[in-house]
């Protein structure tokens, strides 16, 4: 959404800021005795992480981005300020958590297990499913949805996509600002610290690896066309498919797939994961190379 | 009706009575109302609907999304205007869920119009609403302008096309190099043989 009109790049951090105080509301749930059962504990926390990131970027709004939107600051200098504001959240969640993994997760592993599969059906390979991997596509969905509706249904949801569209007819028509403005601020915070949990909850949470999720987020935008909800979530799924699919090591797969003798000795793996941003990096490249505005045009600033 | 050679200050004179440049001296009423000192976004609380020259839709959204921003201050069921609306320009109606956008020029004029109209004012204003659009557009535009006005709606336009706009106002200003220079009934504007001579070729 071109709401705000400029390109946050602190949204990594965003997501860990939320990601940290789910973790710590976890613990503190954890600690007198409450848990999710099989779900993560961390679902239940959510609220509380959603509410303080909701907190801190209106706080983020009242102090930085507003003074430079009444100046009327051009969208390159409001992204110069946001790389600032980066900074200071990225040490803020250093400050708070340390820089070291934590790992948060409970509830039951496993929704489907490869022993478990194997038993059921009979087969060689086994087929493993973690809870953490279900929920999160089924929060995805659940959240995807609700965006759109919200965005395309609802009378705010509208005047947001007007403001976005037309912002001096959308003063005319007697739209608040300040009201979308803060609106977009903690949806960004609800979708951001989601994104975080759901994200610490399968591999695990270390605010490097959130700061350096900007680049695929980045990629992912550009490659659906900035300002587009629907090229947001589509370039997510082909920058996301890209890494897997250079870095993933082909080798049982070949072996299936290709006749007896003919299966490779290494890993067929084209790159090593280590270099799994570099594919992202590449793919922005490319894009920006041969079709800027990406898959699906949006409103971009 | 506001007309006048280019550079005369018709646009400048609109937004001025809209709020959107400041006073230097006088005051602006809107039926007996002093509201010299509201911003424009109260003004169209107050009873006024404006139509901007250019800018003046919102492109990515639907036609029927563009009519119910424009009522966007109102608390009240807003779906009989927008019938009225559809009733006023029955080509919106058909492309209600297009978005504005991908709309004609002349299209797009009416959804302007339409968006303005969704406040109820009592006042509509239009910044030379047939602005690049086809003559034959035009005619239908001013048609439907005039259908507006019928419904009790008190219209304030600037238009480029003198003779055209005259023929249809009531009253017409004829503004020359910032300053009023005439005022009359339309009719006898387009009689008065200085106005012809100098804005109306003759």
């Amino acid at each position: 959404m071109a709401v705000l009109r400029f390109t946050n790049v602190a949204h990594g951090d965003t997501m860990a800021f939320g990601t940290m105080v789910t973790i710590l509301a976890t613990w503190g749930l954890q600690s007198v005795g409450i848990t999710g059962g099989p779900v993560p504990t961390a679902l239940l926390a959510l609220p509380v992480g959603i509410a303080a990131t909701a907190a801190l970027l209106l706080a983020t709004d009242r102090m930085v981005y507003r003074f430079y939107r009444q100046q009327r600051a051009s969208s390159a200098i409001l992204l110069i300020v946001s790389i600032g504001v980066m900074f200071v959240m990225n040490g803020l969640v250093r400050f708070i958590i340390g820089v070291d993994d934590q790992r948060f997760d409970d509830g039951s592993r496993f929704l489907v297990s490869a022993r478990d599969f194997k038993a059921w059906s009979g087969l060689d390979e086994g087929l493993a499913i973690k809870t953490t991997q279900g929920i999160t596509v089924l929060t995805a969905a659940v959240v995807m949805i609700a965006l759109f509706w919200f965005l395309n249904r609802t009378r705010t949801g509208k005047s947001m996509r007007a403001f976005a569209d037309n912002r001096d007819l959308a003063l005319l028509s007697g739209i608040d600002p300040e009201r979308v403005v803060a609106i977009t601020w903690i949806l960004v915070a609800a979708l951001a610290t989601i994104a975080g949990t759901l994200y610490g909850l399968d591999k695990s949470f270390k605010p490097f690896t959130y700061f350096q999720l900007l680049l695929p987020i980045f990629a992912a935008a550009i490659v659906g066309g900035l300002g587009s909800p629907v090229g947001a979530i589509v370039g997510g799924f082909i920058v996301a498919f890209s890494e897997v699919g250079l870095t993933y090591a082909w080798k049982k797969v070949l072996a299936y797939l290709l006749p007896m003798g003919l299966a490779p000795d290494g890993l067929a793996q084209l790159l090593g994961t280590e270099y799994k941003n570099a594919v992202s990096f590449l793919i922005l490249v490319l894009v920006l190379l041969i079709k800027p505005t990406g898959l699906f045009k949006g409103t971009s600033t | 009706m506001i007309v006048g050679p280019n550079g005369a200050g018709k646009s400048t004179a609109m937004k001025a009575v809209f709020g959107m440049l400041p006073l230097r001296e006088g005051r602006v009423t809107l039926g007996g109302r002093d509201i010299t000192a509201l911003t424009p976004q109260a003004r169209v609380a107050a009873g006024m609907g404006f139509v901007p020259q250019t800018h003046n839709i919102f492109p990515s959204m639907t036609v029927e999304e563009n009519l119910e921003m424009g009522g966007f201050l109102r608390r009240d069921d807003i779906r009989p205007t927008i019938e009225q609306v559809y009733e006023l320009f029955p080509i919106l109606r058909d492309k209600r869920h297009q978005a504005a956008g991908e709309l004609s020029g002349g299209q797009r004029q009416q959804v302007a119009v339409g968006r303005a109209l969704m406040t109820k004012p009592q006042l509509l204003m239009l910044d030379e609403p047939t602005a690049g659009v086809s003559p034959i557009v035009m005619d239908e535009l001013f048609d439907r302008i005039i259908e507006v006005a019928r419904t009790g709606i008190s219209i304030l336009m600037v238009e480029q096309n003198a003779r055209q706009a005259l023929e249809i106002a009531d009253t017409g200003f004829v503004l020359v190099q910032g300053a009023n220079r005439f005022t009359d009934t339309g009719a006898a504007l387009l009689a008065d043989p200085h106005v012809r001579q100098s804005f109306l070729g003759g």
